[in-house]
């Protein structure tokens, strides 16, 4: 056992950190910078809120796609895509290498990771070589901005519930109804989007997949308020869309599999969830006090903080342990899948536990303090949404009694019935 | 990165799990749990050592295959999923440790290689009272080449040959008035009496001492540290046994969860329960990437291993002690029978999490370490 690089994995690490220290900030554990994406989840397509209204939000944009432009120049903006679309051509451990690197630095993200990691990946199984020759390039240079419009008020975790109407008029389709938690749709310049195409045929066989530009009139994008006061995701209404059928990505009806597609790509766009952990709540403990002196001497504190190191790093190991199957050239094994359902319910108990030790003072935003900053009372609301976000914490724990353990399914009523005789409640 | 075992290492441990799967069935295991007098399973044993495994981690020139601590973990893994029910962990995780790290070379010629055949085993006596064991609450002495006081519970002490064992060496009753002493349990003064566990096939007993022989192993007045050290070696051992068990508990549920039926349909389709046991999964699957890293800091006698071997212990406790009970509940009524086996993996949860230090004790140790450490 060791943690050394191959030596083939050293050289990229060096230039990948070559890159990054000659591009970029380094950060630290609990930073002041504003824009420092530690104290919040930087949910992929999900960039963080940026104070100080449009303009403030525009420029963070530009700057994303500054930083993004470099990235590509430098190779490291896609790294498993095939040099042809303007990727590195690299494998898998190169990807972890890559990010682990990045991962110490302060640089935007949130914008690119949905289009890289999951759509353009669709197009390439999916799409026309026109297709490819014409989008892929500049989704790889940040020029172009893509988001999924794939969850609707009543397709959430049982996903292919979708309702977003289809017809075929001619050589056009014509799109009805409305999608919703679409990250990045107020600055996205397209979108991928499933829609039902036929509703008297099974649930999974009547959807049919395309592609769109978000300027094509009848969209209408409204961001949704969050209860972490900001804004990350959108609802997008669609009122008579008409998109030509070259736009269509797979067969009519072969919409599920498309989307599968997209979807088994969602495991390597969504990386490290950095944010509050063990480290910063560690920190923490050294600050505040509580009855008996400095937090972290409690020994109900040092009970709990221990939980909290264990599951920690644990997932730090857990990935070792995938990464190093990666090295191998072989397919890690399933351990991945409680990475996030583990990291949120932490995050959520770390920082409903910081404002305990902060007492009545943790009922306050601390905008001042340089230690504390929001950190976890921002981590209060955000972990919330992160136990829903991309799976809620029970269909992950589905998906590993399924498809890790190998358990039955759950018996279900909509299976062998046409979408439109299932019954739907008020939706 | 190579965080992962060698080819060699999974093959020996495919071969243990044959091999025990073979000649640890739970009958075996059950023929120590139903009868009083049997400390441990014999024939098992001294299969065991035939195959090496008492040795492995014990250098040749002492009578060992002299392997290393990472063929340890992998044969631990196997002992906890079997359950088997030999003092091994007290003999070669603890014993066979204190001698190789801390003995003479004398010590080491006389101890090893008896211990590394199985034919003699040892055992650790730390604890006098209920609660931590703290330098303050040791009372045992030694004076003049012998020992005088009372050790419990002490482990495998019935069937142990030789045993470890931390007294005072003066009046002061502090850290550095500790020292470790061998003790011949044959030689007179020494009385045993058997203590009824929560696992009776891990098995302890009280000891008094009166005037016993003993001899210094390893500086005097270092009693304390070596003996951090050697259960932070051991911890990591310890957590691979936990996941072991908790790995078959959860497969047994998982099995029965598929057999059973009820309301129609096989309970594993139950969210409810599919829910449980995939807390389980998580549960485990974290403590065996800490008991890696466990495995990473002893095999190479890390800085990291206070740090690495209290995270180990601590999450393995915490996969075991929730698999096995909730293996019983997923069992349902039958799941509190004697006849079914939940309850051996029940029983053998808490007994490992209790047995060198309590989860909360080692939760204390990992902070307290990381605080020395004052980088995380």
């Amino acid at each position: 056992m060791d943690f050394n690089d191959s030596q083939q994995e050293a050289e990229f690490r060096k230039e990948a950190r070559d890159f990054l220290e000659a591009n970029a900030e380094k950060r630290s554990i609990i930073s002041d910078k504003p824009n420092d994406k530690s104290p919040q989840i930087a949910v992929a397509g999900a960039p963080e809120t940026v104070k100080g209204g449009k303009e403030a939000a525009q420029e963070a944009l530009e700057r994303a796609k500054v930083w993004q432009k470099k990235k590509a120049e430098a190779g490291f903006a896609a790294i498993l895509w095939p040099k042809e679309f303007g990727g590195y051509g690299g494998s898998p451990i190169q990807q972890v290498i890559y990010s682990q690197e990045e991962h110490d630095y302060l640089v935007p993200s949130g914008y690119f990771e949905i289009g890289i990691g999951m759509l353009g990946p669709t197009m390439m199984v999916w799409g026309k070589d026109e297709d490819k020759k014409r989008y892929l390039p500049k989704m790889i240079t940040g020029e172009e901005i893509w988001c999924q419009l794939f969850s609707e008020p009543s397709a959430g975790s049982d996903l292919a519930g979708i309702k977003m109407k289809a017809e075929k008029n001619g050589d056009e389709w014509v799109l009805n109804g409305q999608k919703v938690w679409t990250s990045g749709a107020h600055f996205a310049d397209y979108g991928m989007i499933v829609a039902r195409s036929d509703p008297s045929a099974l649930k999974h066989k009547g959807l049919t997949y395309f592609y769109l530009d978000m300027k094509t009139p009848g969209i209408e994008v409204r961001p949704i308020k969050q209860i972490s006061g900001t804004s990350n995701f959108n609802e997008v209404f669609f009122n008579d869309v008409r998109i030509p059928d070259c736009q269509r990505l797979g067969g009519e009806g072969e919409g599920w599999k498309v989307a599968l597609t997209t979807l088994m790509n969602e495991r390597l766009a969504v990386g490290d969830p950095p944010g509050l952990d063990f480290d910063q709540i560690f920190e923490a403990t050294k600050e505040l006090e509580v009855e008996d002196g400095l937090a972290i001497k409690n020994s109900e504190v040092r009970q709990k903080m221990a939980d909290w190191y264990v599951q920690s790093r644990g997932l730090q190991y857990t990935k070792f342990r995938s990464i190093t199957a990666l090295s191998k050239g072989q397919t890690p094994g399933p351990e991945l899948s409680i990475s996030k359902l583990v990291t949120a319910s932490k995050m959520q108990d770390v920082s409903a536990y910081a404002l305990e030790l902060m007492d009545s003072a943790g009922m306050v935003h601390h905008d001042q303090n340089p230690v504390l900053k929001n950190l976890f009372q921002n981590g209060y609301f955000f972990s919330a949404a992160m136990r829903i976000a991309g799976g809620t914490d029970e269909v992950l724990r589905n998906i590993i009694a399924e498809r890790v353990l190998g358990l039955p399914q759950d018996e279900r009523a909509d299976k062998k019935v046409p979408f439109n005789e299932l019954p739907s409640g008020k939706n | 990165m190579n965080f992962d075992f060698s080819d060699d290492q999974k093959l020996l441990r495919d071969q243990a799990r044959k091999f025990l799967f073979d000649k640890c069935d739970r009958k075996s295991v059950r023929t120590v749990l139903d009868d009083d007098q049997l400390h441990y399973h014999k024939e098992l044993w001294s299969q065991i050592s035939e195959m090496g495994w008492t040795g492995t981690a014990i250098p040749e020139e002492y009578g060992g295959l002299g392997l290393g601590m990472l063929e340890l973990c992998v044969i631990a893994e196997e002992l906890g999923r079997s359950l088997a029910p030999t003092p091994f962990s007290s003999s070669i995780y603890l014993f066979a440790e204190f001698i190789k790290n801390y003995g003479s070379e004398d010590q080491k010629k006389k101890f090893l290689p008896s211990i590394a055949s199985g034919e003699k085993i040892g055992t650790f006596a730390l604890s006098e009272t209920n609660g931590t064991p703290k330098p303050s609450n040791i009372k045992t002495k030694f004076s003049s080449g012998k020992i005088n006081g009372y050790k419990s519970p002490v482990s495998d002490g019935e069937s142990a040959d030789f045993l470890i064992i931390a007294a005072n060496s003066d009046d002061k009753g502090n850290r550095n008035s500790l020292s470790l002493y061998i003790v011949d349990l044959h030689e007179n003064g020494v009385k045993k009496t058997s203590l009824e566990t929560i696992d009776p096939t891990r098995p302890a007993c009280s000891i008094n001492f009166e005037n016993v022989e003993a001899e210094l192993i390893g500086e005097q007045g270092m009693a304390w540290d070596m003996t951090e050290n050697i259960l932070n070696r051991a911890a990591v051992l310890y957590s691979f046994e936990q996941v072991g068990g908790a790995q078959v508990s959860l497969d047994e549920a998982k099995k029965y969860s598929m057999e059973r039926f009820a309301f129609g349909r096989q309970i594993g389709s139950f969210q409810a329960l599919k829910h449980k046991m995939a807390d389980m999964y998580v549960k485990i699957e974290l403590a065996r990437s800490n008991a890696y890293y466990g495995a990473w800091a002893l095999s190479t006698d890390s800085n990291e291993l206070p740090v690495a071997a209290a995270g180990a212990r601590v999450s393995a406790s915490d996969a075991f002690n929730y698999a096995a009970k909730e293996n019983i509940q997923i069992h349902g009524g039958v799941g509190f029978t004697w006849d079914y086996d939940c309850h051996l993996f029940y029983r053998r949860s808490k007994l490992l999490s209790l047995n060198i230090g309590s989860t909360r004790q080692w939760k204390e140790n990992l902070i307290s370490n990381l605080e020395k450490r004052n980088i995380v």
